[in-house]
């Protein structure tokens, strides 16, 4: 251990820590852009420069390691000087754009350049000029405010392994941009929004359906009909000042129904379905031999990254569709009918933490006349679409869901969380094959934000290899290991984004690790006090086999809620 | 076929590592003359690089073109000595005369203009390189004389 | 081409599967293992043979390097080789790198027998046959095209000035360039007879790395890429750094524009630089070294490779070199346009394979550098002094230079000046000898106005400071930088505004992008010099008022992209600028208030008008004027719209009566 003096307090540092982690240890947040947390620092942004007081040189924090001695000044004159010009320098080259920016409120640049007393435009000039992105149908990108901090680009490749993006050029007309300048769509992005999520101003956003959602419910003929993943409603709190990882599923059904919404059903439900129908999946193959591992599909960028870089295991995936195309299916295929709704006048909405369902909704499986979903909206858009309706969700008396989608066990609500989906089906999966509940529910391997879990299930002298896995780049990996042959698994879990869900593409944007874990541990508490705990106990799940499906695997359910994917060609 | 030239180059490597992409690409538009969508795609399989890295290599180093140059490629430096000697007035001089801006080719395809880093051969700035032949101590009426007899061998060789 | 490889007889206990320790020694002072007459004698002749002492047949030795190319040696050679073949002369024809003294080039040397070596200047593809008749063929020296004799090659002439006493050679001295455009680049036996990688050998065998450090530390050599650092320190630190794998890296990049010292130690005298690569690596513990050369210097790469194969040959290069149990490998790497990738750790991430982008020192390449190993970064001529170095000692090299800055340096000379090309001097020469003895002044009589040192990160020395001693410690105090050693001359008619503007210009294109200070400070930077620049004709009153606003900026922002920049690029960006702005402060004012360019270079700036006494009415430049600006009748006085005039001076170009007049 060291000894090194930072605004004149001693601070022990490690060796091979930085200015910056031995600044936090006293609770000093020293101001960065493209800083990220678990990645080796790239000295890019330079806003973190500190004077070192012995030399009187500026010298980043986020990279100069820690050394015994040394004398920091993290807010002198010199240092905030240099930041703030380095601010200034970022504003003259990026469009003025603030209160017509979904950036607004959010955006860094402009949090800094406030607590920074940016009171005038220094120096201005040229800017580049350079059109949008829209030809993705979930992430919209516009160039023009992009500072360059690296960190889209880093996360697209080192954290989920899929590089669709990267620095081109060089100098001032560097840009981040797809291989050949070409749109998103067609490059190997998986549309999972990590991207959006760390992009510090509003230069990465998701594709807009407010406007949609909005007319519809203006219209008095269409049947507006809304679902809503299990993460959502334990994150939505922070979008309106409440404890990050209450759980507002009430409040949140009274304001769909405020804002005109006519049925209001969770996602948890056709998540038990889901459970139902892959559980018995897994049982088939079990019966069978193969083919192992099998793969969930509820993540659609999962779904897309297999289809572009790993086609030779679609075979292994599991055939079910996620619960949001479940629920839309039931919905317009069965519901609608039975409640002589004509599908083409119900307009199906559904709010997920994901920017990679709008792009599931639209694919050419995902419906027949109509698709099954016509819209989704990121919990973001669901928090503006709140304001727009002027609705104070905090003063709203909670009201429960509607029938006959309402009931939901909680495994279905587990699905919020990076493991979530692994312990519901083995809920399940363990009664299909003994007749019998586990004698504890609760599976704790699998639980937790670690990214890649493994575990062993014991199901009746069948031992049951099964892993978990939430990041594409680790996901990845674990996939490379099991072609190879390093590695054999039964049934794997694959969530797109880090921890899952709950961390996924479409949360707000002020998401850090603490709330991730405070809405993780949300779900889990909701598990603990549940009285329906496990899928197949779910009665208005009895009810839909019973009425419509006949069993789990059925042809009906079969040509319902399952569907099949092919290779995607595209510019990797 | 152009694409099996590639496939050719690529073959000497076998096994080979990122390292190996900036020597693979100059290779490529050595032969080619510039980078093919397809070849930037085969290359990158052949390491597990991905396009968009590909493409981003290749678009921070000046040599890479993604289209092709004239028959007569002029590569202008733009080097200390060369601008204080007057390499603009003879820049601006090939420009009226071959009637493209420096990065283009003309549109019979005989011509490209490029302006280059300084090529090292300061002692005679000016310096222009037509096909990698150096001229030296160029001023703007030696541009004519120079574009013409270009025009004379490239009818010659037809 | 056997000749290490061979045994010298049956007695000789060397041989290819086991090479002798003492091979290379053995070649100039053997036989070692045994006694023989007879292989003495072969030796002796051997040597004379490669440094042609004896000569029965007259030897031509043609400048090639890519400044003599440049100036039509190509064309050069060929008539000499159609004159020989013609006239039926026996001659051999040697193609050798740059002298240094491009002003003159095409040079071509010639050596009778028995005679001394004569150099000829100017010696383009027309004057060959007058040369080669008088020379060849009556035996005499054509006065006019003689440049300089070489003592110690054979009777020397009368009225040839000896090298040794040349205004331009004779003040230098020649340690890096000792045998760049002497000796043949291609020949590694002609570098051997010379004693060359004796250094290698004796270090192998007798020295250990951390003796091999001391002595390089001990001569005090500094990086002379510009960063002046102490050379065998940088090698200490790789050195004690524990790793499997070491690399070392020769920095040939050589970006700044007004550099051509590499190219020419590359080109003129390989083997030199690989001797010192060989010596770097085994004193740090690298078996792997690359050579990072950009790819605008296809000559230079050429001679490399050819170089390095031979030496691969000679099992000089390879494993187990010379029964060492060291092993060494060479790799050439071509950069691929990018002036950023001279720094560093942006070399590093080129020869990865990803964007030159550099990354935050530290840590610093000598602990973790190329795929994160122990790495030495050292430019071209930092290495070629190093088997100078080992041969003689560090006594010798501190013989020459400063206290602080021991050794010489090589300069390349160019802009407005008379000798424009290379010159090696002992550190601390003054500026006032470079430019005005062996550089030979500023041509057609202008004023000289001031030196640009150290590219475009350096900075100027004006008129009247150039008592100023070259060395890194006065060049610091004086605010200006070594660099690389470029030296960009400047007379009354070089607008140092323009200067500055050209400089940024570069910089910017050349910008990484990365970091915000560079990328976006330089842009802010360049802006507000066009700004200054700019006519008044394209002006709006917003931008007048970023024009003066713009100065107040510029050096304060110059001060935070100095501070805050990631790497040396940007830390030195704003040196052009803020060392013009510091001695040339009038010109500024006069381009920013008076909206005036002095020295007539900014044509926005400049106003044109005919003198209507002169002017004689012949229509030339209204012809020529491409906004027809210019007005008259035939046979009467012309004159010039200003509000029309665009500035580009083509007017004054063409008028036979030098009556346009600029203001």
């Amino acid at each position: 251990m060291m000894k090194l003096t930072i605004n004149g307090k001693t601070v022990e540092a490690r060796n091979g820590e930085t200015i910056l982690e031995a600044a936090r240890k006293i609770g000093l947040d020293i101001p960065t852009l493209c800083h990220m947390e678990g990645l080796a620092p790239t000295g890019t942004c330079r806003v973190c420069v500190v004077e070192d007081r012995k030399t009187g040189k500026l010298i980043p924090s986020c990279s100069y390691p820690a050394a015994e001695g040394m004398e920091i000044a993290t807010h002198s004159n010199q240092a905030v000087a240099a930041r703030k010009t380095i601010i200034e320098l970022l504003l003259a080259s990026h469009p003025d754009d603030c209160l017509y920016c979904p950036g607004n409120g959010t955006c860094v640049l402009q949090r800094y350049a406030q607590e920074l007393g940016v009171r005038q435009r220094s120096y201005s000039g040229a800017r580049n000029r350079i059109n949008l992105d829209v030809s993705s149908p979930s992430i919209i990108r516009d160039p023009e405010k992009c500072i360059l901090c690296g960190r889209c680009v880093r996360v697209c490749s080192e954290v989920q392994g899929v590089s669709a993006i990267d620095f081109t050029g060089r100098g001032s007309g560097a840009q981040v941009a797809c291989a050949f300048d070409e749109g998103l769509n067609i490059s190997s992005c998986v549309n999972c929004g990590q991207c959006v999520m760390v992009c510090p101003t509003g230069s990465l956003t998701e594709r807009r359906d407010v406007e949609r959602v909005m007319k519809a419910l203006d219209d008095p003929e269409v049947t507006v009909v809304v679902q809503h993943a299990p993460a959502v409603s334990v994150s939505l709190a922070e979008e309106f000042g409440l404890k990050p990882g209450s759980d507002i599923v009430d409040k949140m059904n009274a304001a769909f129904r405020r804002m005109g919404f006519d049925s209001v059903f969770p996602t948890s439900f056709s998540a038990d379905l889901t459970v139902m129908e892959e559980a018995n999946e897994l049982v088939q193959r079990v019966r069978n031999g193969g083919p192992f591992p099998m793969f969930t599909s509820c993540s659609p960028g999962w779904i897309k990254f297999l289809e572009e870089f790993h086609p030779e295991m679609l075979g292994n995936a599991s055939t079910c569709k996620s619960p949001q195309q479940m629920m839309g299916a039931v919905i317009k295929r069965l519901w609608a009918p039975a409640n002589n709704l004509d599908p083409r006048k119900v307009f199906s909405v559904s709010i997920m933490p994901c920017t990679a369902k709008k792009f599931e909704a639209a694919r050419p499986e995902m419906g027949g006349d109509t698709q099954d979903v016509d819209a989704v909206l990121t919990t973001r858009e669901l928090a503006e679409l709140i304001r727009i309706f002027g609705i104070d969700i905090a003063m709203l008396e909670g009201e429960p869901a509607d029938s006959p989608f309402g009931d939901r066990s909680s495994a279905g609500k587990l699905f919020g969380a990076s493991g979530g989906v692994m312990e519901a089906a083995a809920r399940t999966a363990f009664h299909m094959l003994t007749g019998e509940n586990l004698a504890e529910l609760k599976l704790d391997e699998v639980r937790g934000l670690d990214e890649v879990k493994e575990t062993t299930l014991l199901i009746n002298g069948l031992e049951l290899r099964v892993a978990v896995v939430s990041g594409l780049g680790n996901a990845g990996r674990l996939l490379k290991d099991i072609i190879a042959g390093k590695r054999t698994y039964h049934f794997v879990e694959v969530m797109s984004c880090p921890g899952g869900c709950i961390n996924g593409g479409g949360q707000p944007y002020l998401t850090n690790p603490e709330r991730v874990r405070a809405r993780m541990q949300t779900l889990y508490e909701i598990d603990r006090n549940a009285s329906l705990r496990v899928a197949h106990e779910n009665p208005s799940i009895k009810a839909l086999y019973r009425d419509f499906l006949e069993e789990p695997g059925s042809e009906r359910a079969h040509h319902l809620l399952h569907t099949e994917y092919t290779a995607r060609e595209v510019l990797r | 076929m152009s694409e099996s030239s590639v496939e050719k180059i690529i073959a000497r490597y076998p096994g080979a590592e990122r390292d190996k992409l900036i020597p693979i690409l100059q290779e490529v538009q050595e032969s080619e003359g510039f980078l093919k969508r397809d070849a930037v795609v085969l290359i990158g399989k052949h390491l597990g690089v991905p396009a968009s890295r590909i493409y981003g290599v290749a678009t921070f180093y000046n040599q890479f073109r993604f289209e092709p140059i004239g028959r007569f490629h002029i590569q202008v430096c733009r080097g200390t000595a060369c601008h204080v000697k007057g390499s603009l007035k003879v820049l601006e001089s090939l420009k009226r005369e071959i009637g493209v801006e420096p990065g283009r080719t003309t549109r019979d395809g005989l011509f490209s203009i490029e302006v280059v880093a300084c090529i090292g051969a300061c002692g005679l700035a000016p310096v222009i390189s037509i096909n990698g032949e150096f001229h030296a101590k160029l001023t703007p009426d030696d541009v004519p004389v120079l574009l013409e007899s270009c025009r004379k061998k490239a009818l010659e060789v037809g | 081409m056997p000749i290490i490889l061979d045994r010298c007889c049956e007695k000789c206990s060397h041989s290819q599967a086991e090479p002798c320790p003492m091979a290379i020694e053995c070649l100039l002072d053997g036989p070692l293992c045994h006694e023989s007459p007879a292989c003495s004698e072969a030796r002796n002749t051997w040597k004379s043979k490669v440094q042609r002492s004896g000569l029965s047949q007259p030897v031509i030795f043609a400048g090639a390097g890519t400044c003599g190319l440049g100036a039509g040696a190509g064309s050069t050679i060929q008539a000499i080789r159609e004159f020989l073949d013609t006239r039926s002369i026996p001659c051999t024809i040697v193609e050798v790198g740059c002298i240094g003294l491009c002003a003159v080039e095409p040079i071509v040397d010639i050596m009778l027998p028995g005679r001394a070596r004569v150099s000829f200047a100017g010696v383009t593809h027309d004057r060959v046959c007058a040369l080669l008749e008088s020379m060849l063929e009556r035996g005499e020296v054509p006065e006019d095209m003689a440049l300089c004799q070489f003592t110690g090659t054979g009777e020397t002439w009368k009225g040839v000035p000896l090298f040794s006493e040349h205004p331009f050679f004779g003040p230098q001295t020649r340690w890096v360039l000792e045998n760049c455009g002497t000796m043949n680049p291609e020949s590694l036996e002609e570098y051997l007879a010379a004693g060359g990688y004796r250094a290698f050998a004796v270090t192998l065998r007798t020295r250990t790395p951390e003796s091999t450090c001391d002595i390089v530390e001990e001569s005090g050599l500094r990086g002379r890429g510009g960063g002046g650092f102490p050379a065998g320190r940088k090698w200490r630190f790789a050195l004690n750094t524990p790793s499997g794998s070491k690399y070392v890296i020769c920095n040939a990049d050589e970006g700044d524009p007004g550099a051509f010292m590499d190219r020419a130690v590359i080109e003129g005298d390989p083997h030199k630089l690989i001797e010192g690569i060989a010596i770097a690596s085994y004193a740090v513990g690298a078996n792997k070294a690359y050579i990072y050369i950009r790819a605008e210097y296809p000559l230079a790469i050429q001679r490399l490779r050819k170089a390095l194969e031979q030496a691969e040959n000679q099992g000089i290069l390879g494993t187990n070199i010379f029964d060492s149990g060291f092993d060494l490998n060479i790799v050439i790497k071509m950069g691929a346009g990018a002036f950023v990738c001279g720094e560093e750790t942006a070399l590093i991430h080129s020869i990865e394979g990803h964007r030159g982008m550099p990354s935050p020192k530290p840590p610093f390449p000598a602990v973790s550098g190329l795929f994160g190993k122990p790495t030495v970064i050292n430019n071209v001529e930092t290495l070629a002094n190093v088997p100078g170095i080992l041969n003689n000692g560090p006594g010798w090299f501190r013989s020459a230079g400063t206290e602080n800055s021991p050794g010489t340096k090589v300069f390349a000379l160019s802009g407005k000046i008379t000798n424009t090309g290379l010159i090696e001097v002992a550190m601390g020469t003054p500026i006032h000898d470079i430019l005005f003895s062996m550089g030979g002044g500023i041509p057609d009589g202008k004023a000289f106005k001031a030196v640009q040192i150290g590219g475009p990160s350096g900075g100027c020395i004006p008129d009247g400071h150039t008592d100023l001693r070259i060395d890194y410690e006065s060049l610091g105090e004086f605010g200006a930088m070594m660099g690389s050693g470029g030296l960009v001359v400047m007379d009354e008619d070089t607008c140092m505004v323009d200067v500055a503007k050209f400089f940024m210009d570069f910089i910017q294109r050349e910008s990484c992008g990365k970091c915000i200070p560079c990328r976006e400070g330089t842009r802010r930077l360049l802006e507000i010099l066009n700004a200054i620049t700019r006519g008044y004709r394209d002006e709006t009153p917003e931008q007048a008022l970023e024009r003066f606003r713009g100065i107040v900026n510029l050096e304060r922002l110059g001060q935070v992209i100095r501070k805050t920049s990631l790497c040396g690029l940007g830390q030195t960006a704003p040196n052009p600028v803020l060392s013009t702005l510091r001695w040339f402060r009038d010109e500024y004012e006069a381009h920013i208030f008076e909206r005036k360019c002095p020295a007539g270079v900014c044509t926005g700036l400049l106003t044109f008008s005919i003198d209507e006494d002169a002017c004689r009415g012949c229509t030339l430049c209204a012809g020529k004027c491409p906004t027809g600006a210019v007005k008259g009748a035939r046979k009467s006085p012309h004159y010039i719209v200003t509000s029309e005039c665009i500035g580009c001076g083509a007017c004054l170009e063409v008028c036979p009566f030098d009556a346009v007049r600029v203001h």
